[in-house]
């Protein structure tokens, strides 16, 4: 029966937090580099897909913190890494919300975001050993 | 540009964020399918009965 200084040993040597920033950075990255593939793969399809349904709507990328709202949102956009900063460069999403759906899709893109975050933690403790 | 409707969103919604709750949250394949189908249980009925709940206020 492995116990939890097996799957520590079993976690390999290197830099501990690369699949944590990995992670951020691409979705499902952090648990490909641990070459748990089937995990890596639902995380990034369903990030990925959350994320551009949310550009798809006209959601709203946050730019600026003017008020704690704001803030709050730029920092669940930042959650999604690259990808908040590729969209920003190449100017997609919406500086302001103009119809409906735009509403829900600024939602989407944070809580990406936030997921993305979960995502690049869980990664980071399957690297630990903390979870199988 | 891509308009779902209100209920396609919430489908939507609870898919995405289920599949990652589920993978993140459990260990084994089977709690991650079971976990998964709970929290998108959760998300849409929750979605259906505070509609009815603001439906049946707002008349």
């Amino acid at each position: 029966m492995a116990t939890t200084q097996d799957k520590k040993n079993d976690a390999g040597s290197g830099f501990v937090y690369l699949p944590l920033i990995a992670g951020w950075l691409v979705p499902g990255a952090g648990h490909f580099l641990l070459r748990k593939w089937g995990r890596g793969a639902l995380l990034s399809v369903s990030i990925l897909g959350m994320f551009l349904i949310g550009i798809a709507m006209q959601g709203k990328l946050y730019a600026g913190a003017h008020d704690i709202l704001d803030m709050l949102g730029l920092a669940g956009d930042l959650g999604n890494g690259l990808l908040y900063f590729v969209s920003r460069a190449a100017g997609w999403g919406a500086d302001q919300v103009t119809v409906t759906t735009g509403d829900y899709g600024t939602r989407f893109i944070v809580v990406a975001g936030l997921l993305n975050i979960i995502a690049a933690v869980d990664a980071h403790n399957l690297r630990t050993g903390r979870k199988a | 540009m891509f308009r779902p409707s209100h209920f396609a969103a919430v489908v939507l919604f609870a898919l995405f964020a289920s599949v990652v709750f589920g993978v993140t949250q459990r260990e084994t394949p089977r709690r991650m399918v079971r976990y998964g189908l709970y929290c998108f249980v959760l998300f849409v009925g929750s979605a259906i009965v505070l509609s009815w709940l603001m439906f049946l206020i707002a008349r």
